[in-house]
């Protein structure tokens, strides 16, 4: 192996990953850029010389598009119900967790983490058979204690809902986890100096453990907020983004427009517009959270 | 911690009781579809459902593997996850790297690196997709596989953990006449086996669990994963619940049992990875 020279080595060991890096996240920017300014599709696929430049028509006829506009109004609904709940969900599981002191709290810990690895396709299928109006275990409960049963993937609103609840059911487990991490981070002689003070439990949360968590939550809000903002996967395999696109968020539009469509271009200002979004909600966040400071 | 008092008892009792209720609720999902995946057909139309399979069958998983290709989806779903592991050493390379040299150019690749994370999937699907057409590599297992086969943040991990392997170990070998791929190899990663078990556990999830690429880039039923194979199952099945919780279970069965052999590694990255 004589290739590895201590002067080639680091660049061979960097190589194979950058490289990829290169061709499939740095590289597709540049290109997505582009086209969203062409109105290439499944001609121009073919053949590159049917690509015309178009200017900013794709954007300023998306921002028209009532199926794009629903889509923003469906992912706000979503960020809006979905990033507090994951927040406020996950944190309590974690202070109950990290409350507990036996060990039937690691059990816990494992069923409520659970849902993050499983894969979503598995996962749709089960909640698509649980919200079956008729067959579904869910109306059943709700039958069995005399209450009418609820049109869950059926009305474009009650649909959102029902699509937050499996999401926030996959979304504790990964976000508690960086919760309990930083709980456990705080040091006890805090917790000591409180109880000596005669500071009680609830107390102790409120005024020690909250506070010290600011970065932690920060951080999960802002990561929740931008996987809200692109939540793609259980519209796509749960509704397909129905019924009435009810359930259609920006990331599922783009993927319709793109791989159903072939409008690569029109899809492609669709992409930038969240990217636009996300960095513009991102930097926002940053600067609430030193104006705090 | 002296003795509790009743009210502390009292406290973590409720505590137990709360989250035994939400554990419940998290995990019945799962009891449902496995329970549901030994009912036969017939007992699925029955009302009230039952809970408890009243005649237990393996007719479905049978009908998976005879009847559908989930033998072949399982297939491309391990050459999936064993190319995945050839990914991961690919961070694992780039992160020893950047950590242990100093080359013209490093810490602006890096940034560069980091940089990917912001990005996010929906921008460069489309692209990916047209620059993998241009390569000739739709409806190939390669171009199912290289898109997602390296990750930035791993790249991040594996640098962070290498950077801790002190200098005079590598310079011992060096002067033992090693060469440097042999050092990465007989050094590096040993000492960074906390690191590799828990990339490991998320790569093979990751891997298992493919389903996006797979979707958009295989055309042909042979290159269909597990859960493209499910994906279709469900349009065309839509109303055989035994065959569809059948074929759920099969996808995430094995999950949660490498997930509960593991969960000691997977909890502890949040350690490593040093979220505070």
């Amino acid at each position: 192996m004589k290739i590895f020279t201590p002067r080639s080595a680091p660049y061979l060991f960097i190589a194979p990953a950058l490289i990829l890096l290169f061709l499939f996240s740095l590289l597709p920017i540049v290109i997505a850029l582009v086209i969203s300014f062409t109105d290439m599709d499944l001609a121009g696929l073919t053949d590159y010389s049917n690509i015309r430049f178009v200017g900013f028509d794709n954007y300023a006829d998306i921002l028209r598009d009532a199926s794009f506009v629903k889509a923003i109004g469906n992912t706000l609904f979503y960020v809006v119900f979905g990033v507090p709940f994951v927040i406020l969900f996950s944190l309590s599981v974690a202070l109950l967790i990290n409350f507990g002191k036996s060990r039937v709290f690691d059990v816990f810990r494992a069923a409520f983490y659970m849902p993050s690895v499983t894969n979503v396709v598995a996962v749709a299928v089960v909640w698509s058979y649980l919200y079956n109006p008729s067959l579904g275990l869910f109306n059943t409960i709700l039958n069995a204690v005399g209450l009418p049963g609820v049109r869950w993937l059926q009305d474009p609103v009650i649909a959102k809902i029902s699509l937050i609840i499996l999401a926030l059911w996959r979304a504790i487990g990964l976000n508690m986890l960086i919760f309990l991490a930083a709980i456990k981070g705080i040091p006890k002689t805090y917790y000591e100096a409180a109880q000596l003070d005669g500071a009680g439990t609830w107390k102790q949360i409120r005024y020690i453990t909250v506070p010290l968590l600011k970065f932690a939550i920060f951080f999960v809000t802002v990561t929740t907020l931008i996987g809200w903002l692109q939540f793609f996967e259980e519209p796509f395999v749960m509704t397909d983004g129905g019924p009435l696109e009810g359930t259609m968020s920006v990331a599922l539009f783009v993927y319709k427009n793109g791989f159903q469509f072939s409008e690569f271009g029109y899809a492609a200002a669709g992409s930038f517009i969240l990217f636009f979004a996300i960095i513009v909600l991102t930097l926002l966040q940053f600067k609430l959270q030193r104006h705090e400071d | 911690m002296g003795v509790m008092t009743t009210r502390q008892k009292a406290m973590q009792w409720l505590a137990g009781i709360l989250l035994a209720v939400g554990g419940f609720l998290m995990v019945l999902p799962f009891l449902w579809m496995i329970l549901s995946s030994f009912k036969p057909e017939t007992e699925f139309a029955r009302f009230p459902p039952t809970l408890w399979p009243e005649t237990f069958t393996l007719g479905n998983f049978v009908e998976l593997f005879g009847r559908m290709n989930f033998g072949v989806y399982l297939r491309n779903t391990l050459i999936i996850v064993f190319f995945s592991f050839i990914g991961m050493f690919f961070n694992a390379m780039a992160g020893f790297g950047f950590a242990k040299y100093r080359f013209r150019g490093r810490d602006p690749l890096f940034y560069l690196v980091l940089a990917t994370l912001m990005i996010p999937g929906q921008v460069t699907m489309i692209p990916v997709y047209l620059i993998l057409n241009k390569m000739g590599l739709t409806n190939t297992m390669t171009g199912i596989i290289l898109p997602s086969l390296v990750g930035a943040f791993a790249i991040f991990l594996f640098r962070q953990f290498m950077s801790t392997i002190p200098d005079e170990l590598l310079e011992a070998m060096r002067l033992d006449g090693a060469g440097e791929f042999r050092i990465f190899l007989q050094i590096a990663l040993p000492v960074s086996a906390s690191v590799l078990a828990v990339q490991g556990i998320l790569t093979f999830i990751a891997g298992w669990n493919s389903f996006i690429w797979p979707l958009i880039i295989a055309n042909d039923e042979n290159l269909y994963t597990l859960s493209v194979g499910l994906q279709l199952l469900k349009g065309q099945y839509g109303s055989n619940y035994g065959l569809q919780m059948a074929g759920s279970s099969f996808m995430v069965v094995p999950i949660l049992i490498v997930f509960l052999i593991f969960q000691r590694y997977i909890m502890d990255n949040y350690t490593i990875s040093g979220i505070k």
